[in-house]
């Protein structure tokens, strides 16, 4: 579990305690981990843990390695070195189906629904209930709305009408319902590939919300986003990504959203965020740390930012 | 908002589970708004208008016999048109339809005769041949990428060909022998292309079968996971893929039911008029296709229904006919079906985005 430390050209890892005894009840765990396609190293050393009911948040900057780790998770692609293991055994996904079998849920941006379909219909998609048997063999569509109004209401989607298009639905709704669909389909670790990044600032709420009551139902939850106040909210450990390596692994009470966002931010843009986040924190702006007093731990001068 | 605006997490607070009021953010719209919205009252509604003009216009129309015959028509246009429409609901279209048609017959009828075999040999070979055209264009299709516009034009052509060379080549005609002196031809003629009375009227069969298989398809499209299947690999196939829905077999097998409907209007065809002229079949594609959507199925795929087309058949069946009954010259039945389905699709236009509004 060392193996995160020596990304230290970026310096400020802040030693992980939660990470140490590493195998008592992790679900997923990756060593040292890392992904290169041909000769560009796209993810290199990373380590990370996930738990039941307890919310990884991955945090970095658009390119910093995010969307390569999920694919190493959800089996779209083979990590090229260091370990991955579920339930405490080493494995090499090939395909997604493969780590869906072993629980492993991925909610894409894009969802993975038809906009066109009802929305019970798009909850069962793919794994539907039947009655009968031979040619008489037909959809359970009284069972099937029953369970999805059953599922939606138990994460707290409460939805007039299942009938219709999902399309029709906000996008944190649909977000919402995706994340229900999986849960109610066995997942034990949930991926959430940037669940907040096209929402306003009350629908983002509403998906924070829903990965709590994730988390509250025992699942892991794998939370990645480029927007510190949002994992802050509900994550109980911290990584951050910077080109492609670990620059923090920390869990919550190791960290505070001052220095997740200034890891986050590198610095220079913090200046900006200072207006912002004293709305989110509702502390004075002016005991905020000044752009000078940030830009010192986080990166070397004239590395700039991502 | 309560969300954003503590400084402390949301570290334990549970959705509020079970509640069981509605969120009051919806209101039914009227009941007359919400049927409008659905296609297929649009088209049925057409059809009806259909109807009514040339009753008006066409007195001999108002005769049972006349019916019948419209319904004939339609039932021959209506066959193909739903398989079509199922593959078109999942997202792909096939130009090689209505050639594919003649193909199917003319296997079946130059097979059974050069050889001399019972007429069922040629009809199952038929079948085969049938699905498979269904199955290359369902996998050049799924395995190339391509849009189906472009593979299926290709068949098209090279049906086209083929159909009038190989007649030619080997009947030295551009019609195949008649067959009905051939064994088994009585009885294949009996299902595919026999008639019974109903209350002193000629009923062809092909009505029957048109009706059978809409109401199968409506059943196969709404309450089965294949159903389900065809709407998700139309509406977003890539979102089907990641569920677990087999993309590739429900698509390849679309294409394959249309090689179904063009063999069993093809036997139709060989078994009423005992020949086949080679070169016949192009267009009916289109014909197809603009039944299909003036039945309500999207263009692009994910939506549309099996009752739809049915209508759409019938308001072609009963054009086709209505003019021949009023007396006028049938070269405007082209013309009448460019009119129509322009007609439809800007009222369902309308229609949809004044019924959808809240």
């Amino acid at each position: 579990m060392t193996s995160s430390n020596h990304s230290g050209a970026h310096g400020a890892v802040i030693a992980d305690t939660v990470a140490e005894g590493a195998d008592d009840g992790a679900i997923v765990e990756l060593r040292g981990a890392g992904k290169s396609y041909g000769n560009i190293r796209a993810l290199h050393g990373v380590s990370l843990t996930v738990r039941p009911g307890r919310v990884t948040c991955v945090l970095g900057d658009n390119g910093a390695g995010k969307s390569t780790l999920i694919k190493i998770v959800s089996g779209l692609h083979q990590h090229t070195e260091g370990e991955f293991l579920v339930d405490g055994l080493p494995v090499r996904f090939s395909t997604p189906r493969e780590a869906l079998d072993k629980g492993i849920a991925t909610v894409y941006q894009d969802l993975a629904t038809v906009p066109l379909m009802p929305v019970w219909r798009n909850f069962f998609l793919g794994s539907e209930m039947t009655k009968g048997s031979g040619p008489l063999r037909r959809l359970d569509i009284g069972r099937m709305k029953k369970t999805a109004d059953e599922e939606l209401r138990n994460m707290g989607i409460v939805l007039d009408d299942l009938e219709q298009p999902i399309g029709t639905l906000s996008g944190g709704q649909r977000q919402c319902v995706a994340i229900a669909r999986a849960v109610y389909f066995g997942a034990r670790v949930l991926i959430l590939d940037e669940p907040t990044a096209a929402l306003g600032v009350k629908q983002s709420g509403v998906v924070l919300k829903y990965i709590a009551a994730a988390r509250d139902r025992g699942l892991g939850v794998i939370f990645i986003t480029h927007n510190p106040h949002h994992a802050y909210m509900v994550g109980d450990h911290f990584s951050v990504l910077r080109l492609g390596t670990m620059e923090l692994t920390a869990s919550r009470d190791r960290v505070s959203l001052e220095e997740l966002t200034n890891h986050m931010a590198g610095g220079a843009e913090l200046a900006a965020l200072k207006h912002e986040l004293s709305q989110v924190r509702g502390v004075d702006v002016d005991l905020l740390p000044e752009e000078k007093d940030l830009t010192a731990p986080v990166a070397a001068p004239g590395e700039g930012k991502s | 908002m309560s969300m954003t605006r503590h400084a402390e997490p949301a570290v334990g607070t549970p959705p509020a589970p079970g509640r069981k009021e509605s969120d009051g953010r919806t209101t039914q719209r009227p009941l007359a708004l919400r049927l409008l919205a659905r296609p297929e009252v649009g088209v049925f509604l057409g059809a009806v208008a259909v109807y009514v003009f040339f009753l008006i216009s066409a007195p001999p129309v108002r005769e049972g016999s006349a019916m019948a015959n419209i319904l004939y028509q339609s039932s021959t246009i209506g066959i193909m048109a739903l398989p079509v429409a199922l593959l078109m609901i999942g997202g792909e279209f096939d130009l090689s339809a209505g050639v594919a048609v003649i193909a199917s017959a003319l296997t079946a009828s130059m097979l059974s005769y050069q050889l001399t075999m019972n007429v069922w040999v040629g009809v199952v070979v038929a079948l085969l041949v049938s699905l498979g055209i269904g199955f290359f264009n369902g996998w050049m299709v799924v395995r190339t990428g391509l849009p189906s516009f472009l593979i299926t034009l290709g068949t098209f052509l090279i049906l086209q060909g083929v159909n009038l060379a190989v007649t030619k080549l080997v009947t030295t005609n551009v019609a195949t022998d008649d067959i009905s002196n051939m064994d088994g031809f009585g009885q294949a003629k009996k299902i595919f292309a026999s008639s019974f009375e109903v209350g002193g009227v000629q009923v062809k069969i092909t009505i029957v079968y048109w009706l059978v298989f809409a109401a199968l398809a409506t059943w196969v499209l709404l309450r089965t996971r294949y159903g389900n299947w065809i709407f998700a690999v139309g509406g977003n196939k890539e979102s089907a893929r990641a569920v677990g829905v087999p993309v590739t077999f429900t698509k390849i097998s679309l294409f394959m039911l249309v090689g179904f409907g063009a063999w069993f209007v093809g036997m139709h065809q060989l078994f009423t008029f005992n020949t086949v002229q080679s070169g016949e079949g192009v267009g009916q594609e289109l014909i197809y296709i603009s039944a299909a959507v003036i039945g309500g199925c999207l263009l692009t795929g994910g939506a549309g229904s099996a009752i739809g087309p049915v209508f759409g058949a019938f308001m072609f069946g009963m054009v086709q006919q209505g003019i021949v009954y009023a007396g006028w010259n049938p070269d405007w039945f082209k013309a009448f079906l460019g009119v129509m389905l322009l007609g439809a699709v800007l009222i369902n236009l309308w229609v949809s985005r004044t019924a959808t509004r809240r």
